[in-house]
């Protein structure tokens, strides 16, 4: 096992984050801060609670997975498809790294990121609503999964990339939506059919529910059917790299 | 005779779009050689080194470093080999030292501040050592990359195209460089358009072209044997055509008549240049200067890339 290689990757990717810490932890920050004052004083207000829960608190799970999704995709395609742009990558490729060490480095790396500003974001929510957290090391654990996988699907978008318009096209055209129609801010309990069940096909909606389950403890969905979603995405995503370093493709001519 | 430090055997490379860039090369290369991959832009030579550092995989063939094979064992094949490449590739926002660093221990190696300071003095660099690469010169940014491929303490050196669009200074800073991983064993292997260079520094000489390993021989035999010698004579009256009397050398008529050049092989054993001075005066055909001119390796690579096109 290189571990020398795995952490000088490892610390390339969070010096690389070190340069822009202000923006990185201000911007989620500030984010979260708008969606509480418009959805949880302005419309909030008028809404009554979700179950046991008042409609504040329930949306924070909701936005801290919003953020982690675009933070871990973001932070890990750029940190692989930066080296492949500047041309940097040949060093990439040519030192005594197998793939695993080469994935442990930069996914490692992006989730760390993902999840500083995941607890940035649950800090600064305290600021504006009562917080319960049910079960707190099943919460850091499964918000750590959920990083990880995203990462994981960054890092295959920064290799599939080319162009840096490429790297924001999924995010924004599937996986945002995917988090607003996934019951970020409302309980899919709330919907008319066929809403309800069409919404059930959406991945994302069980990531949100699961996570909100370790909040308050409870869920639209199950919690097991939750984390097995998120097991197959990142799974999905271990074999799509598996592929990609197997072949070569994209990476190597 | 001890095992080659690098085995390549037949090794080609067809890209996707179907072009072939290399067909079935072999070449082996010495310990402690410095050996010179020549040939025209397109030859070939920077997909053969990028598939020796595992950057191109190779359509067949295998490789071996040190007797390990560069596919199935290329850990410990890869951290032998450090490699300079061509294109200027740099983290610009990172510092000197840093991007250093990171090369040692991305090769498995722990940060050695001491060796890492030799390098970066030898290369003139430790003054810069905190400046980031932004702020540096091309030329600066060479002595960087060269930093970055000895960081781990190779065995092997690639060096690809390392004197393109690079000043005097560095030139010589480089091949003292050169010389002093030469005498501590370091194989070096280079390509280069500065062939003069390579006339210079090789041992052997590999001649490539088309994707075609032409020839490799030590650079003294290759120059023997294909060297050619020239006369230059200076006449003191212009001449039209060459005499009869001296149609038994091979001469030909230069700078409208005023020149009469002789061009023998370098290697034969009567060079039949007493004989052709004396044909001369006996057909009073006077000269006022003499010049002679061994063929370079230039010369050499020049003739042979079009004798086999």
């Amino acid at each position: 096992m290189n571990l020398h290689g795995i952490l000088a990757i490892y610390r390339f990717e969070m010096a690389r984050f070190g340069r822009t810490i202000w923006t990185s932890l201000l911007t989620p920050v500030i984010t979260t801060s708008l969606y509480f004052v418009v959805f949880g004083s302005a419309i909030g207000s008028r809404m009554g609670d979700l179950g046991s829960v008042p409609y504040g608190a329930f949306i924070v799970p909701g936005l801290m997975l919003l953020a982690i999704f675009s933070e871990s995709i973001f932070n890990a395609s750029l940190g692989i498809y930066m080296p492949k742009f500047t041309g940097t990558i040949y060093e990439l490729l040519s030192a005594p790294l197998s793939p695993l060490e080469t994935v442990l480095g930069y996914v490692g790396a992006a989730a760390t990121k993902s999840m500083l500003i995941g607890i940035v974001i649950f800090a600064t929510a305290h600021l504006f609503v009562d917080l319960p957290l049910a079960h707190p090391v099943l919460a850091f654990l499964y918000l750590l999964l959920v990083a990880v996988t995203f990462c994981l699907f960054g890092f295959v978008l920064g290799i599939l990339a080319n162009g840096f318009e490429q790297l924001q096209v999924i995010p924004l055209l599937v996986v945002t939506p995917l988090t607003f129609l996934g019951g970020a801010f409302y309980s899919i309990a709330i919907l008319p059919e066929p809403w309800r069940t069409i919404t059930l096909f959406n991945p994302v909606a069980y990531l949100i529910n699961g996570f909100r389950w370790t909040f308050f403890g409870v869920s639209d969905v199950g919690v097991v059917a939750s984390v097995s979603v998120t097991a197959v995405f990142l799974l999905l995503c271990l074999a799509a790299i598996t592929t990609i370093f197997r072949t070569g493709w994209r990476l190597k001519s | 005779m001890t095992d080659p430090i690098l085995r390549i055997a037949g090794v080609s490379k067809t890209y996707k779009s179907g072009t072939t860039a290399l067909h079935s090369v072999d070449l082996d290369i010495d310990r402690g050689e410095i050996f010179a991959l020549l040939g025209p832009n397109g030859a070939g030579k920077t997909t053969l080194i990028s598939i020796v550092c595992g950057i191109v995989t190779p359509s067949t063939g295998t490789i071996s470093v040190d007797g390990h094979d560069a596919l199935t064992d290329y850990k410990a094949a890869r951290s032998r080999i450090g490699l300079v490449p061509q294109e200027l590739s740099t983290d610009q926002f990172e510092t000197v030292l840093a991007t250093v660093t990171f090369s040692r221990r991305l090769f498995g190696r722990s940060g050695h501040s001491a060796y890492i300071e030799e390098l970066l003095r030898d290369l003139s660099l430790w003054d810069k050592r905190d400046t980031k690469i932004m702020g540096l010169s091309g030329g600066m940014k060479r002595r960087v990359l060269i930093a970055k491929a000895l960081s781990h303490e190779p065995d092997i050196l690639f060096l690809d195209e390392p004197t393109a669009g690079v000043d005097v200074a560095l030139r010589r800073d480089m091949w003292k460089l050169v010389h002093k991983l030469r005498a501590r064993g370091v194989t070096i292997i280079l390509t280069t358009h500065y062939i003069e260079e390579a006339q210079e520094m090789a041992d052997r000489v590999g001649v490539i072209t088309g994707g075609k390993l032409l020839l490799v021989d030590r650079k003294d035999a290759l120059m023997k044997k294909l060297g050619k010698r020239e006369v230059d004579l200076k006449l003191a009256e212009p001449m039209a055509a060459v005499p009869d009397a001296l149609s038994r050398w091979n001469l030909t008529i230069a700078d409208d008549g005023r020149r009469l050049r002789y061009v023998f092989d370098a290697e034969a054993e009567e060079t039949g240049i007493p004989a052709l001075l004396t044909a001369l005066s006996g057909a009073g055909i006077a000269f006022t200067d003499l010049e002679t001119r061994k063929s370079s390796l230039e010369d050499i690579f020049v003739d042979l890339v079009r004798e086999k096109k």
